[in-house]
């Protein structure tokens, strides 16, 4: 097996939830660590499952924050601009206060930053955790966004830093279902996007749509079609005529829904397993085209 | 005194809207003057976040005494309303504003507590 | 009544069988419902439904910001305050990234020569379309990149209650959004009943307890599906004790079935395919009517 010296980021992704993006990036991650060192990122910091898979031990948790205005009523004169110039509606006057709603701060500083009296500066604003768990060879990091944060684009990013500041060597990112902000935030700055679809209309539909999240942000991109053999051929069929390839194929079986359903990964399972190694064989060749 | 409706037009005969945030019109009946003066809040859909606090200063920018709406405001918009601390009357959708100031006029609209 | 009860479906977890639900209990309800697709974010119920698109308008979500060439003396202030990395200044000239502007609008307040506009930002579309339920669909489409803000939610929204008023519906039933962020948020906004649908995994589990923080903020009231319940009988149980100490009404289980499969396969309404499944559905829309019914009676 080659020795991964270089930075590989690979974002698992899809359009639409279900399709198996954690059961196949848990597996892949688990798979490298049998004979490399391997970082997991669960970007799903809404619903991040893949702890569920990997068990070791949490060794380290960081709070994550976004910086949000903090009132400070000795210097405000009221005169409102505050309010004008958030374009999130962040800020409300309210006669003898500024009201401020961190839940819909974008953190984009123009209110703290144009206030003729300085009377908003920035304070953190605790919006989830990092938590670094590791199992031998696999250290997963999971961000996990509050659950009365609505916006998860900050976190991310977040978690983007902090593998760029500490981290070198394979990367696997499990990303949230979708093709809007998240799914860009998650994405956008990996080597390469594995798209994990299903052989129905949904799966399609929503395969389509990540096509072009992935166009639009000119990242290089492959399939995988997970429950092969249910459903129909016009996920094939579409990647064919489309000139896209398909990396892999993860056969339609009750049993690896069971063994999902568990919290369990499947490497010992010998249909899968063969799978996932062709699938890094395959991984493997796009690496090192890319680096050459 | 003055009254507030969270409405889907500018008269009388207009429905009440449900909806808070995103209330299309706010209506002001000045009862002392016998005035409705209409607000078109359709701006407000403009904005990707927060229709609700947006709406919420328009609100406390008119300074009712009641708000007579349907669904009752959210959490962001009731922060604000703490500090004006207005008598809000929910469930009049599917009245006009017309019929909506009747019923709370003979008190037959459910007041929402403001915790 | 005069008030439009709506039971918003939710799930946490994607691909537990949100849609399925939804389009079951619509085929149910018929012309007492509309249906609103609220998950934008690579919608699929219009596969199912095979709208007849009655009207179609373009959204704007937001805006971007825009820097005219002319006016622009690349002073560069706009780069200096820019937080979100959406401007790069290559060849002598001063670029916006599209995908990375968030639209705050700060460079276009610092620009000396006002050569910076915020634009709206056209995001996606949304629809008003009928159904071959003889009812009507409010949906949209979120453009790839998209920000998932909730306001293209909140228009879905906003003409699904239009609509349900102008065709005297007493229903309307939304397809919710996966995940705990601000579209689920928005979904939720106006509910009588969030009916949970989940299924037997750890990963379900652990994402229906975080999505029931959400749904406890609103006034919905949680009612309970578990589907495909018979893949792993020990985490089904484990899903009913947990119901049952959050006094979560556990409606029905839906065992997997193949039937089930091939209705999705091929887009077709699980309730409409199946006499065994539509059992269960019409059990699940009488349950959650009677509920919605009985929270506006108070």
């Amino acid at each position: 097996m080659a020795q991964t010296s270089n930075v590989f980021k690979l974002a698992v992704a899809s359009g639409k939830g279900g399709t198996g993006k954690t059961l196949l990036s848990t597996n892949l991650a688990s798979f490298v660590s049998e004979f490399d060192d391997v970082l997991l990122v669960d970007l799903d910091v809404e619903e991040p499952n893949d702890s569920i898979f990997v068990k070791g031990l949490v060794s380290d948790v960081h709070p994550q924050y976004k910086m949000v205005p903090q009132w400070d009523v000795a210097r405000c004169d009221l005169c409102g601009d505050c309010v004008d110039i958030c374009n999130f509606n962040a800020l409300v006057n309210v006669g003898k206060m500024i009201v401020v709603y961190e839940n819909l701060c974008h953190s984009c500083h123009a209110c703290s930053e144009l206030c003729h009296k300085k009377a908003l500066p920035m304070k953190k604003h605790h919006v989830g955790d990092v938590s670094v768990i590791k199992s031998q060879n696999l250290t997963l990091l999971e961000g996990r966004l509050n659950v009365n944060e609505e916006q998860p684009v900050a976190l991310i990013n977040n978690v983007h830093s902090l593998v760029n500041q500490n981290w070198s060597k394979y990367q696997i990112f499990d990303s949230p279902p979708g093709t809007s902000c998240s799914m860009v935030a998650s994405t956008g700055k990996c080597d390469y996007i594995l798209l994990v679809t299903e052989p129905t209309p949904f799966g399609l539909n929503d395969l389509k749509l990540a096509v072009d999240a992935a166009k639009l942000m000119k990242r290089p991109f492959g399939v995988v079609i997970n429950k092969y053999g249910s459903g129909n051929k016009d996920v094939e069929e579409y990647c064919r005529d489309n000139g896209i390839e398909v990396l892999g194929k993860i056969p339609f079986d009750i049993s690896i829904a069971e063994r999902y359903s568990k919290g369990e990964l499947l490497l010992d399972k010998h249909c899968f397993r063969s799978v996932v190694s062709s699938l890094y064989n395959k991984l493997e060749n796009i690496r090192i085209s890319q680096n050459g | 005194m003055k009254i507030l409706f969270t409405s889907t037009g500018s008269e009388w005969s207009s429905k009440i809207d449900p909806r808070f945030g995103r209330a299309e019109y706010l209506l002001i009946y000045d009862t002392e003057k016998d005035e409705l003066i209409s607000t078109d809040n359709r701006s407000v859909n403009g904005k990707a976040h927060g229709a609700g606090t947006a709406t919420a200063q328009k609100v406390f920018d008119l300074s009712p005494d009641v708000i007579i709406t349907g669904n009752g405001p959210g959490e962001n918009a009731a922060r604000v309303l703490q500090h004006l601390n207005p008598k809000i009357f929910i469930d009049a959708q599917g009245l006009s504003v017309k019929d909506a100031y009747e019923k709370y006029s003979a008190g037959d609209l459910s007041q929402l507590p403001l915790s | 009544m005069d008030s439009i009860r709506e039971i918003v479906v939710l799930s946490g977890k994607g691909g537990t069988g949100k849609t399925s639900v939804a389009s079951s209990l619509a085929y149910l309800a018929g012309k007492e419902a509309i249906l609103a697709d609220c998950d934008v974010d690579a919608s699929n119920l219009h596969l199912i439904m095979g709208p007849d698109i009655i009207k179609k308008e373009l959204f704007y979500g937001g805006e971007v910001a825009q820097i005219d060439i002319e006016t622009c003396i690349q002073c560069g202030k706009c780069k200096e305050v820019c937080r979100f990395d959406a401007i790069s200044f290559s060849a002598g000239v001063h670029t916006i990234d599209n995908l990375s502007c968030e639209g705050c609008g700060y460079c276009s307040r610092v620009c000396p020569t006002g050569a910076i506009t915020m634009m709206p930002r056209l995001s996606g579309e949304f629809y008003i379309s009928g159904i071959r339920n003889g009812s009507q669909m409010s949906h949209a489409k979120l453009f790839a990149g998209g920000e998932n803000s909730g306001k293209l939610v909140a228009t879905v929204k906003k003409n699904a209650y239009r609509m349900a008023k102008e065709r005297g519906c007493d229903y309307l039933i939304t397809d919710g959004a996966p995940g705990i962020g601000c579209p689920v948020v928005s979904s939720l906004s106006g509910a009588k009943v969030a009916l949970l649908v989940t299924e037997p995994t750890m990963s379900a589990l652990h994402d229906l307890k975080r999505v029931l923080f959400v749904v406890r903020r609103f006034n919905a009231i949680p009612l309970l599906v578990i589907n495909k319940s018979d893949i792993n009988e020990a985490v089904s149980e484990e899903i009913k004790i947990f119901a049952k100490s959050e006094k979560i009404e556990h409606l029905a289980d839906i065992p997997f079935n193949t039937a089930f499969v091939e209705s999705m396969g091929k887009a077709r309404i699980v309730a409409e395919e199946n006499q065994f499944l539509k059992g269960i559905f019409e059990s699940v829309w009488e349950k959650a009517k009677e509920v919605a019914d009985s929270s506006v009676q108070n």
